[in-house]
């Protein structure tokens, strides 16, 4: 008697919401005539589309281009010898990656799995040969190292965490990639003009971020200064980058600064020229989509912020740069990802960025009819950072619950 | 009305205009209050009812006239704008909660950033408040996953965290639900009964009746008339105050 009254009362559980593989694709690619049609054409479509590819792909492709320039592609013609320096950023990336991963979020998801698969994955790479198949595992190992570290860290603290490791990552793999003097016993210098392929690209992509972020954050508040001199330089400032194309830039920083500068002046890295004319750019695009946010963010949040004291650095801060940052995450995290790709315009000006590098290449007379092979692998580089900077953008905004505070 | 001492009338207006471009929204309001007194004011939409208690705390600025509040007069002084905001608590229509932050955070953020208290310190008060306005269980949610009713309360309980001498409610209650609307009135007559000065605007007569020392009556940018809460509705003297108080009771 009394187990039936309270099972009564009891609510019922959600209704499942699991289906059937069959019971899926009735749903959603067989429910009416129309989506019958639309499903039969889209697969006839690909298939189509996909056996000419694929049957390129493993008849008459030739990718015996990509192992036989592999340490080209990744690194361009910076010294063998010095290699392990670039094993020793990703052991730190692994470890920073790790930690912070643990820091963000103590439950392990798929996405995690995702992450912990990766380097197991590359080791599954046929041509990749046993040392780097070897240094991919201590990546593996140390990334997990990290990630134990993270959990004991106080998650109180997480964000002032992230940015100490970040800089410190950021500090730390520029002092190991370019070393110190020509003649220094332990790391000597790598000149930049030898840095090349992935690794450039990679290294503008990262660094053009990572400068671009809070100079465009600055003119984005800077606009909006009550302080008319500050308005004034911010807005000619944005306006100005955003007429003119990354490219152009690129060619004034490559040819024109040195008319600029007084005689005898030491001539400024090619590369840093580059990422210059790279942050520039970007800072001014971040400033208008930052700027969309803190316009996003409601006057009562200003009065509110006021009403209680605060000041006015400290309602920014506080109040309305975190609510305008997390409004434009997608946009942002898109402009970024444009941001990657643009870095290839390096190669236009001499630089030896992955396509400058696949460019090398098929100036090689060795490999004369190979540009199917190398832009396939490019597009597909390019592809798989552009896709995991989109998936951890998603995963940042499901952390933050955008959309649903 | 008694005979009041300059030392107790903690907020005093004096001839305060305030004009938004051409127009004029305050003409000469004149408002004494004494510490721990609550005044309701009332009056139709567009009277300036909002914007002369927006004056009291600088949100916005008056052009002339005086306004004193706890004997700091408001100029365009920041340390006087800034010592008379941390004296005085402002509760929003539209509650204004900090949607990035838990409740507990938006109650402990001026306190930590502005008082400068040690978080547990400010914890602990936050903690305390939660449980006077009733919802200590919802102290880590967000303000997004609380009812209207419960967010305007955080709202209360984050104002009072910086241990105002004042409070300043503007229509506390006209963007809630019906039911939720006596939960808020309930904690803002515990807060009347604790001796906090209070300066209400709303529409909530009952409130009014039972709780304020004077009520206040606003029309087109002026104080029209100025009484008890009996006064007031048994007699009123002016026609105005008559007309707008037969369309609302
Ligand atoms: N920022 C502003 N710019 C221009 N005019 C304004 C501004 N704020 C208020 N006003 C005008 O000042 C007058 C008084 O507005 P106020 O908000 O103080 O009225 P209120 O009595 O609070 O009305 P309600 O009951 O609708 O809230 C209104 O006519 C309004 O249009
Ligand atoms: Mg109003």
């Amino acid at each position: 008697m009394t187990t039936a009254a309270t099972s009564a009362t009891r609510s019922l559980p959600p209704p499942s919401e699991r289906y059937t593989i069959l019971g899926w694709l009735r749903k959603n690619l067989f429910s009416s005539l129309f989506n019958t049609v639309l499903t039969v054409v889209a697969v006839a479509f690909i298939v189509f589309i996909l056996q000419s590819l694929l049957r390129w792909a493993f008849t008459s492709a030739e990718w015996g281009v990509i192992p036989a320039n592999f340490n080209l592609i990744m690194r361009g013609r910076y010294p063998a010898a010095e290699a392990w320096r670039l094993w020793l950023v990703l052991y730190l990336l692994g470890g920073a990656v790790g930690m912070i991963w643990s820091l963000t979020t103590r439950q392990i998801g798929t996405a995690l799995l995702v992450v912990f698969v990766l380097p197991f994955a590359l080791m599954l790479v046929p041509f990749f040969s046993w040392a780097i198949r070897l240094n991919l595992l201590l990546v593996e190992v140390i990334g997990i190292g990290g990630y134990a570290l993270g959990r004991y860290l106080p998650i109180e603290r997480r964000g002032r965490a992230i940015a100490y490791l970040l800089i410190g990552y950021l500090i730390l793999m520029l002092v190991v990639l370019r070393g110190f003097g020509e003649d220094a016993n332990t790391l000597p210098a790598v000149p930049t003009t030898l840095w090349g392929g992935l690794l450039l690209s990679l290294l503008l992509a990262f660094f053009g971020i990572a400068l671009s972020f809070p100079l465009g954050v600055l003119l984005a508040l800077g606009r909006q200064s009550q302080l008319p001199a500050i308005r004034i330089a911010s807005v000619i400032y944005i306006e100005f980058i955003r007429g003119v194309p990354l490219i152009s830039l690129l060619f004034m920083g490559q040819v024109m600064l040195q008319l600029f500068l007084p005689d005898g002046f030491p001539t400024i890295d090619r590369v840093l020229r580059a990422l210059v004319a790279i942050t520039l750019f970007s800072a001014a695009y971040t400033a208008e989509n930052v700027r969309g946010g803190l316009q996003s963010v409601s006057r009562g949040q200003h009065e509110a912020a006021q009403a209680l004291g605060l000041s006015g650095y400290q309602t920014t801060m506080l109040i309305i740069l975190p609510q305008a940052l997390r409004a434009v995450i997608p946009v942002l995290v898109g402009q970024f990802i444009g941001l990657f790709k643009d870095t290839s315009l390096v190669a236009l000006v001499g630089l030896f960025d992955l396509l400058g590098i696949a460019r090398t290449v098929l100036a090689n007379p060795d490999w004369l009819g190979t540009q199917q092979e190398i832009y396939v692998m490019v597009a597909g580089l390019y592809w798989i950072f552009s896709y995991m900077m989109s998936y951890a953008s998603r995963r940042i905004e499901e952390q933050l619950g955008v959309g649903k505070r | 009305m008694s005979e009041n001492t300059a030392v107790d009338e903690i907020i005093i207006c004096q001839d305060v205009c305030k004009w938004f471009g051409e127009f004029q929204a305050l003409k000469d309001v004149s408002l004494r209050v004494k510490a721990q007194e609550v005044v309701v004011i009332i009056g139709p939409s567009g009277s300036g009812k909002s914007t002369f208690i927006r004056c009291i705390n600088r949100l916005e600025e008056h052009q002339a006239g005086t306004i004193v509040v706890d004997g700091i007069p408001l100029t365009r002084d920041v340390r006087h704008i800034e010592q008379i905001r941390s004296e005085t608590g402002m509760v929003f229509q539209q509650f204004n909660l900090f949607p990035h932050l838990t409740v507990m955070e938006n109650i402990t953020l001026a306190p930590i950033h502005v008082r400068k208290l040690k978080k547990t310190e400010a914890q602990e008060i936050a903690m305390s408040l939660l449980n006077r306005v009733g919802i200590p269980e919802q102290a880590d949610k967000y303000p997004g996953q609380l009812s209207g009713g419960q967010q305007q309360r955080v709202a209360i309980a984050r104002s009072l965290a910086m241990q105002p001498k004042i409070m300043l409610f503007d229509e506390p209650t006209s963007a809630l639900d019906p039911e939720m609307i006596k939960e808020v009135l309930d904690v803002m007559q515990e807060l009347a009964e604790t001796g906090m000065t209070m300066l209400v605007v709303t529409h909530e007569m009952g409130f009014a009746r039972e709780v304020a020392d004077r009520v206040v009556f606003m029309d087109s940018g002026e104080v029209v008339e100025v009484g008890t809460p009996e006064h007031f509705f048994t007699n009123a003297q002016q026609e105005r105050t008559k007309t707008f108080l037969s369309q609302i009771l």
